[in-house]
């Protein structure tokens, strides 16, 4: 399987050099327009608004966050599977659908792979034949198609003799994400999309795919952006960690500095609700509140402001920006930020 | 219960290690395809494979009955009329003007069956075309078609048969158009729902992240996901498709006297009901067995298509 990728920094599909990051994410936004009643004015679901982050060659980024925080849509958005309303994404310093970088030709660099095993399979057609399909429409021949396939099978772990011919009602869910993976391979993509990719699995399937994910990121030169809301699988995986809250990151930076030391309320609220192994470490005292605040009408402010500890009167009117705690960690919380006329937040640094 | 074998036989494989024996079976299962096993499992529902060989007796019989009628269709006597049932020479009795009911029977087939199922094919065509693409491509297209297709729920079917075909005037071309024009918004209904179903799936995404075209997304991977329930659909219409044709003919709106049809035949016979019920009753009982065994297929068709997950 080695011939087909080079995976040497210096790939001809490399356009900017090691440096450059792969992908770019500038103030991305996607509002969802929902009809208050009859006559009722028009409102907007605010799914993402205004998410920057960028992911580094050959990394994995992982996106965390609460339920209908905006994860999965900001996956779809950066794949173009949903329109977004504004922002700028640059794929390897190229925007997508410029030009110079067209949808179709982005999407056979990047592909996906989603949560729900069998709803991402098509039930009438044969694995192999749903592995085939991507280059098949890239022109790939019938018959070399199918033969890639069989060998991309063979690397996830399913013998092809065994299991091509099969439809996916015939496979386990563990199974059916390994075609799934091979199915995202098969376009030879730089990076890939991993939304949820292993949350439906049980624990035991779930760490042999996440082994294998990291195989063949190695293998393939791959670059994902994992999104998850399992910090144990996060901590596992992921190099760098972003965290949303409510469509926007709050916190990026070094998955061992963000999950060990996190700047921000939310994530340590977050980090704290993760139930402990040891039996006398009980949570005793819920440590996130309410459910998250209605995305059609955030709060003023801060938007973490109704369910944080540290909320100061500052915090309902001023928006934290996603600014730098060090070179690599950036955050967005007032408590953090010098100046902002939060308590607890540092001094201004002269040298700065 | 072929597809239980596999994953069965997949579990022996491992515990036992020994994959030349089992890779066969295996192999052999897979390869069978889904309209293999949807054929396998009809072959097996008993419910299923009578009505279709009652369809299929019923529909050689009506096609090869201007050869085997055992007498002349048309040729009336005026002093053997209204025979009962069980008659020496008139097996299945005789018509208000004489003629063998039997060999109207076997002749009147044709026309019903024509007039039948030839709506249902064509709005099959129609309204799957309609109601995929209001499905697929969503938004505003979707709004336009859909909302005219609802102009016709309006109007009862019965209602609405009727009023096009008293428009266009009698005729068996004229009752064919208007009985595709009741069942196209059917039809086209459940296409569009289970056209946006399935587009809303993840695979039809990973198709779209391929790169493939709309035309191809289509061809490859909707249309094959669509097209049986809406042909199932489509088969339980046939039993409505002929109840309402003979009715039309039974209004004068369809075929014409002295072509044999079942519809027309109950009404020209419904003035012998007190005389002979039992001959008045015959072409109904026809109407009736088709429409159920039509009914009774759709539903084996149905089960057998049910995929497991």
């Amino acid at each position: 399987m080695s011939t087909p990728i080079a995976s040497s920094p210096l790939s001809p599909r490399d356009r900017g050099g090691p440096g450059q990051p792969l992908l770019t994410v500038e103030g991305l936004v996607k509002h969802f327009p929902v009809k208050k009643g009859i006559g009722g004015k028009k409102a907007v679901v605010r799914a993402v608004d205004g998410v920057d982050f960028d992911i580094k060659k050959g990394e994995t980024l992982g996106v965390v966050g609460e339920s209908g925080c905006g994860k999965s849509s900001t996956a779809r958005l950066i794949m173009g599977l949903t329109q977004h309303d504004k922002g700028e994404m640059l794929f390897d310093g190229e925007r997508i659908g410029s030009r110079a970088l067209p949808l179709r030709e982005f999407r056979a660099q990047a592909q996906m792979v989603f949560q729900d095993s069998y709803s991402s399979l098509n039930p009438r057609m044969t694995i192999e034949g749903s592995i085939a399909f991507g280059p098949r429409v890239h022109g790939v021949p019938k018959r070399q198609a199918i033969e890639r396939a069989r060998s991309l099978l063979a690397r996830v772990g399913l013998e092809p003799a065994r299991f091509a011919a099969r439809y996916p009602h015939e496979l386990s869910g563990g199974q059916r994400q390994r075609v799934n993976i091979a199915r995202a391979l098969a376009l030879e993509p730089r990076l890939v999309v991993l939304d949820e990719a292993v949350s439906a699995l049980d624990k035991s399937v779930e760490a042999q795919v996440l082994n294998l994910l990291m195989d063949l990121k190695q293998e393939f030169d791959l670059t994902y952006l994992f999104i998850s809301h399992d910090l144990n699988v996060v901590r596992f995986i992921c190099d760098r960690v972003a965290v949303m809250y409510l469509g926007q990151v709050v916190e990026i930076g070094p998955a061992d500095t963000v999950l060990a030391d996190p700047a921000h309320p939310y994530t340590k609220a977050l980090l704290s609700s993760m139930p402990s192994m040891d039996p006398d470490n009980r949570t005793t005292v819920a440590p996130l509140a309410g459910d998250p605040p209605n995305p059609i009408d955030p709060p003023p402010g801060c938007r973490f402001n109704p369910r944080c500890s540290l909320v100061e009167d500052v915090c309902r009117s001023q928006v934290p920006p996603l600014a730098p705690v060090d070179p690599v960690h950036r955050v967005a919380c007032l408590a953090r930020q010098p100046g902002s006329g939060h308590s607890a937040a540092p001094a201004l640094s002269v040298a700065a | 219960m072929a597809l239980g074998t596999s994953p069965a036989s997949s579990a022996i494989d491992i515990a036992g290690g020994a994959p030349p024996l089992t890779s066969t079976p295996d192999a052999f299962v897979a390869s069978r395809g889904f309209w293999g096993n949807v054929l396998a499992k009809l072959l097996r529902d008993p419910v299923a494979m009578t009505a279709a060989c009652l369809i299929l007796a019923i529909v050689a019989i009506a096609l090869l009955s201007p050869w085997i009628t055992p007498m002349d269709p048309y040729r009336g006597s005026m002093v053997r009329r209204l025979k009962p049932v069980g008659d020496a020479t008139y097996i299945l009795g005789s018509d208000e003007l004489g003629r063998d009911m039997l060999s109207r029977l076997m002749l009147g087939g044709r026309l019903s069956l024509f007039i039948g199922v030839t709506p249902v094919i064509l709005a099959f065509l129609l309204g799957s075309s309609i109601g995929i693409l209001a499905g697929y491509v969503g938004g505003w297209l979707n709004t336009v078609l859909m909302r005219t297709v609802d102009v016709f729920f309006a109007f009862p079917s019965v209602l609405l048969a009727i009023a096009l075909s008293g428009a266009l005037g009698a005729g068996v071309f004229n009752s064919i158009v208007s009985l595709t024009c009741v069942f196209t918004p059917q039809i086209a209904r459940v296409a569009e729902s289970v056209t946006t179903q399935i587009r809303s799936r993840d695979y039809v995404d990973a198709a779209r992240l391929s790169g493939a075209s709309t035309l191809t997304i289509l061809r490859a991977q909707v249309l094959g996901n669509v097209l049986g329930p809406i042909f199932v659909y489509s088969t339980s219409l046939i039993s409505v498709s002929m109840i309402l044709a003979s009715g039309l003919s039974f209004l004068g709106l369809g075929v014409k006297p002295p072509e044999p049809e079942w519809g027309l035949m109950l009404n020209t016979l419904r003035t012998a009901i007190y005389v002979n019920p039992m001959v008045a009753a015959l072409p109904g009982l026809a109407i009736f067995i088709v429409s159920i065994s039509f009914n009774l297929f759709s539903d084996g068709l149905r089960s057998a298509m049910e995929v497991k997950s």
